[in-house]
């Protein structure tokens, strides 16, 4: 190997040019978070007559917007943070353990009818979900469930993006070990659940930052359901705080970053599992 | 096995009975399903006959709702939906593809942190993120892209006040925040390629862009479909772009999409027949051209 080891220029070349191009990308990508982070720790009058730059001016940049969250409204923003929060949470585990049931059903078994719910979970990802709003709201009122966290996750309890994927993911799984699981005399659901489940810890993986992250930045559904101001999830909340009579931006740049930073703090300690998993479990045929 | 046989358990629970147990699996999509697709898609379609103005006062119309569909703003929605989600499939296909498949490459040094920075936007609010984008393309000569723009020679611009130019930023919003999930996808199906078919293409003197067009593009069709078909839903449901750099109820109606305009019908003025029949015609649009992209991408060809 040792011999064959030679200066190739146009490889050298194309390298830098490439590598170049990636830094380009990396910096159009990392931009608008040096904008919030420097904007967040201006003051907003200065926001309002100079807008955005890329400037850190010593003496005016500061943390006190940060502490402004506390204040602002009796300390609303946090209010709102709470909301994104138990809908996140909520959200996400009813749908990893519906998700990943049905899922694997649809890779484990044969059964009548078993074409017929695939086939129904990949039309209904070629649905605009969008149109189905005004129905389900109406369902909601009916239900006496507007105005509740409940009713923002109804419609997630059973997502067929996770299904698929968990469907995905489980045929790459050795059918024998339902027949092991069986003869050592678990139940189906024990051979799922003790057996099965810790098998497929990567495909959760994947499919629990993927969701927090769908539920974190949810707008529409959640601003149609929500009418209560303390119950607001995070982007309707910063959406009031953008009015035609001018923007706080004390409290929108500020409570920007502190909303990205969580779900980046959790993307950064589970991204190799993260790309892992969602690479295996992948869209194959 | 013997120790499970039915005839030892004359009470078995039927839950456990082999036939029932993939039907139990299964049971949360199906009523998932009747509940949140199916029920409400013959609910639009029944409103969208109908005049509604309470929930008791309902009444059958007829095509009326149709009939007066077409009004300026809903021609103005659907012509920037349909340029929106035209350049939105043209864009997202492709920038993607080139970058996963330099990152693949080995040219590009350090590819597996650019692979995990590029995602990170799409760990963002569009709400909150948006709000930068529109301030970054603001109106005053300071604004950034502005001043950019004087740098170069040109002059500084009304960004979002013109549809053309409202819709380069709402791509380049889009390129921002979905590059890095395109280009995840894209890699899991270059990776997938085996690696003699590269050896063979190769042997065969095959270069870089035929390497590119007979063998990356064949491999990832499968993943290509998927990431056109996803992209062509996305970009034709599009709303929350638009309330991020427009809000929900700009006078001019400048970015406002189909689902904004349904929105608006049913939220603002009420009117949940005519949003329902808004709503149906977007149905139509995304399933009609993903038929077309999925036919002319072989999709249904390929049962063997």
């Amino acid at each position: 190997m040792q011999a064959k080891r030679y200066i190739n220029y146009r490889r050298v070349v194309l390298t830098a040019l490439a590598t170049l191009l990636m830094v380009l990308l990396a910096f159009f990508a990392m931009l608008p978070f040096a904008f919030m982070f420097l904007s967040s720790l201006k003051p907003g009058q200065e926001m309002l007559r100079n807008g955005l730059s890329l400037t850190f001016e010593p003496g005016v940049s500061s943390f006190t917007n940060y502490a402004a969250l506390n204040t602002y409204r009796d300390g609303i923003y946090w209010l709102w943070y709470k909301s994104s929060a138990i809908i996140m949470f909520l959200q996400t585990v009813i749908g990893l353990f519906f998700g990943s049931l049905v899922g694997y059903g649809l890779a484990m078994y044969d059964f009548r009818g078993k074409n017929l719910v695939f086939t129904i979970v990949l039309v209904v990802m070629m649905i605009p979900f969008e149109i189905l709003l005004l129905p389900l709201y109406r369902m909601l009122i009916r239900a006496k469930l507007t105005d509740t966290y409940f009713g923002v996750v109804l419609p997630y309890l059973v997502p067929p993006f996770m299904v698929f994927f968990f469907r995905q993911y489980v045929l790459g799984l050795p059918r024998e070990l339902l027949e092991a699981g069986r003869i050592d005399g678990c139940t189906d659901y024990g051979v799922f659940f003790r057996i099965m489940v810790p098998i497929m810890i990567p495909a959760f993986g994947a499919m629990t930052i993927l969701s927090c992250m769908n539920s974190w930045n949810n707008l529409l559904w959640p601003l149609i359901v929500l009418s209560t101001n303390e119950k607001f999830t995070i982007p309707i909340g910063m959406g009031t705080t953008i009015t035609p009579y001018g923007n706080a931006f004390d409290v929108l740049m500020p409570g920007a970053v502190m909303a990205v930073v969580p779900i980046v703090i959790l993307y950064l300690f589970a991204q190799k599992t993260f790309i892992a998993g969602l690479t295996a479990g992948s869209v194959k045929g | 096995m013997q120790r499970q046989s039915a005839n030892k358990r004359p009470r078995a629970n039927p839950l456990t009975n082999p036939k029932v147990v993939p039907y139990v699996f299964v049971a949360p999509f199906v009523i998932y399903f009747l509940l949140v697709y199916l029920y409400p898609t013959i609910a639009t379609i029944m409103m969208s006959f109908q005049r509604i103005d309470g929930p008791t006062q309902v009444e059958f119309i007829g095509f009326k709702n149709y009939e007066r569909l077409f009004s300026r703003n809903y021609v103005q929605a659907l012509q920037t939906t349909a340029r929106y989600a035209f350049w939105d499939v043209v864009v997202l296909t492709s920038v993607p593809l080139l970058v996963a498949v330099l990152l693949h490459s080995k040219l590009v040094m350090f590819a597996s942190f650019f692979k995990s920075l590029f995602f990170i936007p799409a760990l963002t609010s569009i709400i909150v993120a948006g709000i930068v984008f529109r301030l970054a393309f603001g109106t005053l000569p300071t604004a950034p892209v502005n001043r950019l723009m004087t740098l170069l020679g040109q002059e500084p611009r009304d960004w979002l006040m013109y549809a053309g130019t409202g819709n380069l930023v709402l791509i380049v919003l889009t390129l921002w925040r979905w590059m890095g999930v395109n280009i995840i996808y894209y890699l899991s199906g270059i990776q997938a390629i085996s690696p003699e078919l590269y050896e063979a293409a190769e042997i065969d003197g095959a270069g870089a862009v035929s390497k590119f067009f007979h063998v990356t593009l064949p491999g990832i069709r499968p993943v290509l479909i998927y990431v056109i078909t996803i992209t062509v839903l996305g970009g034709f449901s599009m709303f929350t772009e638009s309330v991020a750099l427009w809000q929900q109820n700009n006078p001019g109606g400048v970015g406002r999409t189909i689902v904004g305009y349904m929105y608006l019908m049913g939220f603002y003025k009420s009117n949940m027949g005519m949003a329902s029949a808004v709503g149906l015609t977007l149905l139509v649009l995304v399933l009609g051209v993903n038929l077309i992209q999925l036919t002319l991408m072989g999709f249904f060809r390929k049962e063997r």
